[in-house]
């Protein structure tokens, strides 16, 4: 039950983070939770469809069509991710000053939720998808322990989704003024480390050069496995032996997101009520 | 703006086909999954050159072919199989194990 507990715990966590990191970035928004919820539901609904063609999906272009369909999954997430940090340089500072004026009253809904109810969508599918094959092939083995392997499952999802409520509390406990400062600080490193994850699943399939194994190899400091390296493995994308080729994507994508956020936030942004 | 995505899907394709030659360059392996067990538990592998490794598995449930030291990470559903590039690897010993049985599922691959 325990062993079954830590895998699932491990999967949610990564998808309970990244959810708690949109909604608090997304906090005051009209109808955040219609996107944030639809989101949601799209990626369960999303992953029970990857677990049920999971076969066909290993099958496909050769052995490495999951590779493939990861690296998608990722960079999409690591374009929606950009997008919104872009578009929330040019209107962030105007959306703190009216979030600060009326409270928490409903800011103005043009902000791209579409894009950050995708980020919430991929992560539910890539992270869902693994917990409902590894649940379904507890549950079908019909080994006598499969009653406490399902709880454990269960233990799993609940500790998981409690770490990421804590974040998203935590999150909202900083003052208005800086909170969207620093969601979009978290959304860049969680981006960068997406895309180096992205560049991992492209070596594995042999389509990226890995430029270099093992840069360095902290595993024994810190291993990606314990609860502290997960949770850094998630958040600023810690990999204990990353390849070269990760490292690229990491320091391309921060500097390709910040540089962007520099060009389109120093124009003036229109006013914000229209 | 036409010529250019023409050109860009141009370089997306040649890059691809390269690729391409570069699978088709490596050997394969074998490792099937049985009763939650690698089949051989030990592979030897040439050290020195790029590997595909085909993960067969035989069960009826799903597995995740893991290695903390060759830095792959794959699930493989039931009754099917996966491919898995490795290498080139220095000699020495590599262990992986099945992530979601892995008190029975542990293997090693012996690079030469």
């Amino acid at each position: 039950m325990l062993a079954t507990a830590i895998i699932v715990f491990r999967e949610v966590i990564e998808a309970a983070l990244v959810i708690s990191i949109v909604m608090a970035a997304s906090r005051g928004v009209a109808a955040r939770g219609w996107w944030i919820w639809s989101g949601v539901g799209g990626g369960i609904v999303g992953a029970l469809v990857v677990a049920a063609f999971a076969d066909t999906l290993a099958e496909a272009a050769s052995g490495i069509g999951q590779d493939l369909f990861n690296a998608v999954v990722l960079f999409t997430a690591v374009a929606m991710l950009g997008w919104h940090n872009i578009w929330m340089q040019r209107h962030g500072r105007e959306l703190a000053l009216e979030m600060t004026r009326v409270g928490k009253a409903v800011l103005s809904g043009d902000r791209p939720l579409y894009a950050l109810a995708i980020v919430v969508g991929l992560a539910m599918l890539r992270e869902g998808s693994e917990v409902v094959l590894f649940l379904y092939g507890i549950a079908s083995a019909g080994e006598n322990q499969t009653g406490s392997m399902l709880a454990g499952g269960m233990v799993g999802i609940s500790l998981g989704t409690t770490a990421g409520l804590a974040m998203y509390y935590g999150l909202l406990r900083i003052p208005t003024r800086y909170l969207f400062k620093v969601t979009s600080w978290l959304i860049l490193f969680l981006a960068a480390g997406l895309a180096s994850q992205g560049a991992a699943y492209l070596v594995q399939a042999d389509l990226l050069p890995p430029l270099g194994r093992e840069v360095w190899n902290t595993s024994n400091w810190l291993s990606e496995d314990s609860l502290i390296g997960q949770v850094l493995h998630t958040l600023v994308g810690y990999v204990a032996r990353p390849d070269g080729v990760q490292i690229l994507f990491y320091l391309a994508t921060l500097a390709i997101i910040a540089g962007l956020m520099r060009v389109f936030g120093d124009r003036p942004a229109q006013p914000a009520g229209h | 703006m036409q010529n250019r995505t023409y050109s860009g899907r141009l370089i997306a394709l040649s890059m691809l086909l390269m690729v391409g030659g570069s699978v088709s360059a490596a050997e394969t392996y074998t490792l099937v999954i049985r009763e939650h067990r690698f089949e051989p538990a030990e592979l030897e592998l040439p050290a020195g050159q790029k590997i595909k490794l085909i993960v067969k598995n035989e069960d009826p449930t799903p597995e995740e072919f893991e290695s903390h030291s060759l830095k792959r990470e794959k699930i493989i559903p039931g009754k099917s199989q996966a491919t898995v590039s490795i290498g080139p690897l220095d000699p020495g010993t590599y262990d992986f194990f099945g992530e979601f049985h892995e008190e029975s599922a542990k293997g090693r691959i012996v690079a030469k």
